[in-house]
């Protein structure tokens, strides 16, 4: 980890920047600095936000200033930690993709040198681990999407996405949980809400957990929709050994 | 007892110092754009230091009283009048049942801030009152204000000690231009020479696209080292990104609490009020200055923020000079006697 950067991000925060890959190790890194900060409690964090590569640790300055706290950061990245392994837990997420409901799914395909049908069966094909929730309330930022339809972002971010759509953003795929503003590539919907506040819990999935799509056709989209509206509908979840 | 908002302005909304501690499951901070008149605002009651406010924009509410309360209306001047007279600003007011407090648009600065010495009855949603629209969540009902609405009161309070002395001569947001005093970072780093110079040297204009979750800038194009994505990470108040096209976004309350472009700086926390008070077209300035200078500023205003507070719990020139006077007659009436 001779890459670890500590940068500043204004007078009361600083970011940790890990490498610049979204990598499960980089990922265990942050978790297990995330969990030693917890632990060692310091004072004036006022909170700790991972990312796939980074950390944004908000503090107040009037407790502790810069070279302190960027001190007590270079000694918690020194400990070496190590994590166990789980089951995997899946969420089979129904799309649809293409037409009005993915507009940018020709861009994709023709980014990738691929049909509209090969993107989709390679975008439905992984398991996508959650490295991380941010940017909305439950939005999952996943790893794993296949190199072959990386697609960048808009130049320009589009004013208002519409909630429950799919899109890739780089290297990166995931839902959008509410109506937001965005600068992804969308290419396609689902009916599902991974955020309701009017829900027990509020977020559906967690960190560490996984995320399958899984291709529906517009007369399905409907049918989950309206058990959608009326609470009645409960995403599938497969279990698997990691 | 308490507020029956009459007319709910353009974007009236409960809110305090945000919704910390919960950036890393993705919900905003949220909270008041500008801190720093927010503090003012309850200072000038003695309330606490969080206490919930309403925060306008532009063109600020009406609103009725329905009990006896004290309160103080700080920010951008939006006109304020009570029962059709001039109130003042920066001021303590008692304010009787039945009171009409109107705000029309704002002649300076763009948000306003009234705080109340009765406290507003609102929920405490994962420890604040502000409001988050974006997820619904917080203040009146996780939305703005609108007509009709009605805000009770926690608690009866009407008395302050010292309350001539309630009172400041600030007149904060008089200037159409503004120097934003910026920290360099975090991805600095992936500009080019040119780009960070263009940024530093350079006069942008607010546009119309500004909102509490940010504030895009028109003006020269920063250019990078090269034209990559970088991987979203957490974005900070006052965080300066440049997307593709260029042009700076600083990113305000409602920010997303993570994003996926570069930020080339961070505005010094005592320099967001300035920004946030901009209005469309008025033209924004960067200059750097390093970390342990913007703590610096930071901890300055507070100790300013706190002279203030003392300077409203001594008696006032008009009670100290009726004291005088008092003395030198029982002076003249001794000498006599």
């Amino acid at each position: 980890m001779q890459n670890i950067k500590i940068l500043t991000a204004g007078d009361s925060s600083l970011l940790v920047e890990f490498g610049s890959e979204i990598s499960p190790q980089i990922n265990q890194k942050i978790a297990a600095t995330v969990k030693l900060m917890h632990e060692q409690n310091i004072e004036g964090v006022v909170d700790v936000i991972p990312a796939f590569c980074s950390l944004l640790i908000n503090y107040d300055p009037r407790v502790i200033r810069y070279e302190q706290m960027k001190k007590r950061i270079e000694g918690i990245l020194k400990v070496d930690v190590r994590t166990g392994a789980q089951t995997k837990k899946i969420f089979e997420i129904p799309v649809l993709y293409g037409g009005e409901y993915g507009p940018d799914l020709p861009y994709i395909a023709e980014h990738a040198g691929l049909t509209q049908e090969e993107v989709i069966k390679i975008h439905s094909s992984s398991d996508y681990l959650i490295y991380m929730l941010g940017f909305l309330p439950g939005f999952c930022y996943l790893g794993g999407l296949d190199e072959r339809i990386h697609t960048p972002r808009l130049a320009n971010p589009r004013l208002k996405i519409p909630a429950g759509s799919v899109g890739i953003g780089g290297s990166q795929t995931g839902i959008y949980p509410l109506d937001s503003p965005g600068g992804w590539q969308l290419m396609g919907m689902t009916p599902v809400k991974t955020y309701d506040p009017a829900r027990e819990t509020p977020i559906l999935v967690q960190v560490g957990e996984y995320i399958r799509f899984v291709p529906i056709d517009e007369a399905e989209y409907k049918r989950i929709a309206e058990l959608v509206d009326r609470g009645e509908y409960e995403c599938p979840v497969r279990r698997e050994e990691a | 007892m308490g507020i029956r908002i009459i007319k709910a302005g353009m974007m009236t909304t409960v809110q305090d110092l945000g919704r910390t501690g919960y950036q890393s499951q993705g919900f905003p901070v949220a909270g008041v754009m500008d801190v720093r008149s927010f503090k003012i605002a309850n200072l000038l009651l003695d309330n606490p230091e969080n206490e919930a406010v309403l925060e306008f924009t532009l063109i600020g509410p009406t609103l009725e009283f329905t009990a006896d309360t004290l309160i103080a209306i700080t920010g951008g001047d939006f006109q304020p009048t009570i029962n059709g007279e001039p109130a003042p600003m920066y001021t303590a007011i008692y304010i009787n049942k039945g009171d009409v407090l109107k705000f029309s648009s704002a002649r300076t600065g763009s948000r306003g801030y009234v705080a109340f010495s009765s406290y507003l009855k609102i929920p405490v949603v994962m420890g604040s009152r502000c409001t988050n629209m974006k997820s619904s969540i917080g203040g009146f009902k996780g939305r703005k204000l609108q007509d009709g609405d009605y805000i009770e009161f926690r608690i009866k309070r009407r008395y302050l000690p010292f309350f001539l002395s309630r009172t400041l001569d600030l007149d904060e947001f008089d200037q159409e231009d503004a120097t934003l005093r910026v920290v360099m970072g975090p991805q600095d780093y992936l500009f080019s020479k040119q780009g960070i110079d263009t940024f530093l040297n350079s006069e942008y204009k607010v546009t119309s696209d500004f909102d509490r979750m940010g504030c895009r800038l028109e003006g020269p194009f920063i250019s990078r080292k090269e034209d990559k994505d970088m991987i979203s990470d957490g974005i900070a108040f006052g965080s300066i990104q440049v997307p593709a096209h260029g042009k700076p976004i600083i990113l305000l309350a409602d920010r997303q609490t993570t994003g996926g472009y570069p930020k080339i700086a961070t505005v010094a926390s005592v320099d967001i009020p300035k920004l946030v008070q901009r209005k469309t077209d008025h033209s924004i300035r960067f200059k750097a200055i390093s970390v342990e200078e913007a703590q610096r500023l930071y901890l300055a205003e507070l100790e300013e923020l706190n002279e203030m507070r003392k300077k409203i719990h001594r008696p006032c020139k008009e009670v100290l000079e009726c004291r005088q006077t008092a003395k030198r007659l029982r002076r003249l009436f001794e000498a006599q006697m």
